[in-house]
């Protein structure tokens, strides 16, 4: 009796699971961003909505105007600084569950920035994750990515292609810190172009004590503060704007975004080499078309094999993709044997810019935002669950 | 290998002409006679014969790397390149084993010429292991042809001038006529003894002009300057020493394409060097030249010495290797000369332009009462009493088949290479048409990944007709903007081409215009460029076949497009 009892159950729950499935799916790409109909809510929405579950703080994920956030807890000092004051920002530590409408909601690491996060999304035992940005390479600054087994994977796909294949990240590193000796030996400084928020702490903290004496744009100083606020060890770091104008910049490591490395900004540089540090920097062609001294291939995103191994250890057997070289990938998903598909999205991929923002104006004169760590009381918009979820499917 | 292979990462890296003079002075100051020689000859832009078809090549990589033939294509079209695109899906891991750039060619390179197909690609597989990971994208430049960094002959020049002492200007004219790479040839170019010596059959550097941006009043008084035309056709220069020869600019040895012009030259005194543009004349009913006809606007003294044909007539010259006899008697060449650099076996280059030209005149008049068929003659000097007039004998300019009008200081010497200021090209402003951009693929080189090489066309009863095919004209933001219409405006693709909505408008400007079989309009376009991205204009008012053709047509031509279909 109690045999067909489970049985029943197991059936009556697998026909209501493949009806649910037949008739609508989970997460879907909607006008405004990635939206789960079941739940009401959006993912890293492009334009306002009411209720924004957010992966991660980079400027095509996470866009003013909405009603309410949910972020990952490391998220929310950044989200603080990048949202306008009064946002309503409620925060989840990584792995704790909330429910939306029945709809059960957790947050991963997604090892792509401070804070960053896969969205697990489960309904009627139907698991989905949303991947955001991700990286399977080690970061010091960053929790990292967590494998999770989902029925689908919607995974970012920015660097979709073979050619692309990170160089380890120590060695990156390393080739800095000899370009910086390098200028150093003829009295210059070595400027670098990183992404402000993420690509910069992360440099900095892989080359450690030899980064030099650093100096950081405004726009870079901002986000290396809420960095040591989370506790992110780095090394020590100087504003280029509390620094004498007429500075002596021999040996020393300057880090502004990519779009400050050509402008009035820089002049006071003079003739220091200027560096870039991107994915896009594997090919010739982008090297040379940003016209900097050096391109040096490091990423925050997946590359090539890290995506087929992330996307192989979700077990998904379905995959859909959003934004960058989707194509290829897709097809090859599927000789696989594998459910693939792509999905619209407006998160910057195929543009040029690794990351989305890198040449939007910086804030440099902004004074800091409000960085406040202290977590804003729970305004009981999601109910949380008490345990966390079993991040385990049988798929 | 890898050394050569570190300079080139070296001269890709910088963008600072003083890096990349001191990385190549560097290594040319340490690398073996064998080595600089190969290394010089392949920066100055030579390139090897072919030594494995691309298709090959292709196919061994996919087999090394084991890509499907889709998935390398897709590769292939976001990197623009094709040996980049090996390099970066190359297993890592390969090792340098040491072996110098002259032995990698002599040994490894050019051994696969010819070979099977099975024999290079198992060759192939063994010689990306030979060399390190991050190096292969060189060897696989040296496989595919050229090497192409950025680098100019006079740059690499300097580099040798810096290691060896010998001065850049003597390095080059020791280069012209077709250096060949070998320890010798290395050894010669940079010794220290004096470089006239044994001068033989080589031409002096050519001297270039620049392209005036606006009027040429900037340019002082017009009494201090020469105005010729500016010949349609290639510039050359012939050598009389103990023998004659033609070269391209390209120091190419025209001497078997060109035997028309080096028998007359035969007849020119030892010890001449001429400076000119090579050009077919058209014949008469004898099969001789005939003379320019006068038109309105031109007089007797401003017409070339003989009508001449049009650049297409010129092709078809260019086109043979050796010509028949029925060619170079319905195409016969004539070389028109504007300049003389060298007399009785004295270098006249130092002396002012005035000069060099009144000898030069006098040397050709009594080399054409002196030779049968005289081939050779001296270009008219314009004369103008003002820079308006000069504007005037511009506008003439494609009455007799010229592109406008060159502007040389009558006190300059002739130096050499590309010195600023003294020689100026005034050229005819183009044809345009206002067309609509309708396919686009991505491009090479910067602009890999970029969606900048562009089909224009053109209404024709209703329907876009393409014409043209352009790359250049726009600026980098321009061409970011117009990437990101295309990526979004995409109505189909078809391989690397995107077919895209018929929205934005370009002035295409152009040289000439001539019927072709090729384009779906009937017509060719000669050098189309972008002149401007016409953004208040929509695609419904861009410009027709019919008013293309109106434009062939006021140049002479009786243009009927033949159309196929």
């Amino acid at each position: 009796m109690p045999i067909l009892y489970v049985v029943w159950t197991q059936s009556k729950a697998f026909v209501l699971n493949t009806l649910h499935a037949i008739r609508q799916p989970l997460v879907r790409a909607a006008d405004r961003g990635l939206f789960c109909p079941a739940g009401d809510f959006w993912i890293d929405p492009w334009r306002p909505v009411a209720r924004a579950v957010i992966t991660h703080a980079h400027a095509d994920h996470l866009r003013p105007g909405c009603e309410s956030y949910l972020v990952a807890r490391e998220c929310l000092a950044l989200a603080r600084a990048r949202l306008p004051e009064g946002a309503r920002i409620e925060a989840v530590e990584y792995g704790e569950a909330v429910t939306l409408n029945g709809v059960r909601i957790s947050l991963h690491p997604a090892g792509h920035v401070l804070g960053s996060a896969q969205v697990r999304v489960e309904h009627h035992g139907e698991v989905w994750v949303v991947s955001g940005d991700y990286k399977l390479d080690p970061d010091p600054t960053c929790a990292p990515f967590e494998p999770l087994r989902c029925h689908t994977f919607i995974s970012e796909c920015t660097f979709g292609l073979p050619i692309y294949r990170w160089p380890a990240s120590a060695a990156v590193a390393a080739e800095l810190v000899r370009l910086r000796r390098e200028a150093a030996a003829q009295g210059l400084p070595l400027l670098l172009g990183a992404y402000a928020l993420g690509k910069a702490q992360r440099a900095l903290a892989l080359m450690g004590d030899d980064a030099g004496p650093v100096a950081l744009h405004g726009a870079v100083d901002r986000i290396t503060h809420v960095y040591r606020g989370a506790g992110v060890p780095l090394p020590e770091t100087q504003a280029v704007a509390d620094l004498p104008r007429k500075h002596d910049w021999a040996g020393w490591l300057v880090v502004a975004p990519p779009s400050a490395l050509n402008g009035t900004w820089a002049r006071r540089f003079g003739r220091a080499p200027r560096v870039l540090a991107s994915g896009w920097m594997t090919v010739r062609g982008a090297r040379r078309r940003r016209g900097v001294d050096a391109g040096l291939v490091l990423s925050d995103h997946a590359d090539w094999p890290g995506l087929l191994r992330a996307i192989e250890a979700t077990g998904a057997g379905r995959v859909l993709l959003t934004h960058g070289h989707t194509a290829p990938l897709v097809r090859v998903l599927r000789e696989r044997g594998l459910d693939a598909g792509t999905l619209r999205t407006e998160y910057a991929g195929e543009e040029g810019s690794e990351e989305p923002g890198a040449d939007a104006p910086t804030h440099d004169a902004e004074a800091p935002g409000a960085v406040d760590d202290a977590a804003e009381a729970s305004t009981g918009m999601y109910d949380r669950a008490s345990d966390t979820p079993d991040t385990a499917v049988d798929a | 290998m890898k050394r050569f292979a570190a300079l080139y990462r070296a001269l890709d890296a910088s963008n600072r002409s003083s890096a990349k003079e001191a990385a190549l002075a560097a290594y040319f100051a340490d690398a073996a006679p064998a080595d600089a020689a190969w290394a010089l000859w392949l920066l100055c832009g030579e390139r090897l014969p072919q030594p494995v078809p691309v298709r090959v090549l292709k196919a061994a990589a996919m087999q090394v790397n084991g890509l499907d033939e889709a998935l390398f294509a897709d590769c292939y079209e976001a990197v623009g390149d094709l040996a980049e695109t090996i390099a970066l899906l190359l297993p890592t891991g390969g090792a340098d084993d040491g072996t110098p750039l002259d032995r990698w060619i002599a040994e490894r390179v050019i051994p696969l010429r010819g070979l099977e197909p099975a024999e290079q690609t198992a060759r192939l597989a063994v010689a990306w292991g030979q060399v390190d990971s991050a190096d292969a994208f060189v060897l696989n430049k040296l496989l595919t042809g050229g090497l192409r960094v950025g680098v100019s002959k006079a740059l690499a020049l300097r580099g040798v001038a810096a290691a060896s002492g010998v001065p850049a200007t003597t390095l080059a004219a020791r280069m012209t006529g077709g250096w060949t790479p070998s320890p010798q040839n290395w050894d010669a170019l940079v010794s220290p003894a004096d470089v006239q010596a044994g001068r033989g059959a080589q031409p002096y550097p050519f001297r270039l002009a620049h392209p005036l941006d606006g009027g040429p009043e900037t340019l002082g008084s017009h009494a201090d300057w020469l105005a010729e035309w500016k010949w349609d056709g290639i510039r050359g220069q012939v050598v009389r020493r103990e023998s004659a020869h033609l070269w391209s600019r390209g120091d190419e040895d025209l001497d078997a394409a060109f035997p028309d012009l080096v028998a007359d030259a035969l007849r020119l005194p030892t010890g001449t060097v001429l400076d000119g543009e090579v050009l077919v004349a058209q014949t008469g009913a004898d099969g001789g030249l005939v003379c320019a006809t006068a038109t309105t606007a031109l007089d007797e003294a401003e017409l070339p010495p003989v009508a001449l044909a049009p650049f297409a007539a010129l092709q078809r010259r260019l086109g043979r290797k050796s010509p028949g006899k029925a060619l170079l008697a319905s195409h016969p060449a004539v070389f028109l000369a504007f300049d003389l650099l060298e007399l009785d076996g004295n270098d006249w280059r130092e002396r002012p332009l005035g000069e060099r030209r009144a000898a030069m005149e006098a040397l050709l008049a009594a080399h054409a009462r002196s030779s049968p068929q005289p081939r050779l003659f001296a270009a008219p000097v314009l004369a103008t009493t003002d820079w308006a007039g000069a504007g005037t004998l511009r506008a003439a300019a494609r009455d007799i088949g010229a592109e406008g009008l060159m502007l040389k200081r009558a006190a300059s010497a002739y130096g050499s290479g590309r010195t600023r200021g003294d020689w100026w090209k005034w050229k005819l402003d183009p044809h345009s048409v206002d067309a609509v951009l309708v396919y686009a693929q991505a491009g090479h080189g910067r602009r890999a990944g970029l969606f900048t090489d562009y089909t224009f066309a053109v209404w024709d009863e209703g329907a876009l007709v393409p014409f043209a095919k352009a790359y250049s004209g726009l600026s980098d933001a321009e061409i970011r903007e117009v990437d990101r219409f295309v990526r979004r405006n995409t109505l189909e693709t078809f391989g690397p081409v995107r077919q895209v909505r018929a929205e934005l408008v370009f002035e295409i400007g152009f040289e000439g215009i001539l019927p072709s079989r090729r384009h779906k309009a009937g017509v060719a376009v000669r050098f189309p460029r972008m002149l401007r991205w016409r953004q208040d204009k929509p695609a419904a008012e861009a410009g027709t076949l019919a008013e293309l053709i109106a434009l062939a047509n006021a140049q002479g031509g009786t243009l009927e497009p033949d159309r196929v279909g």
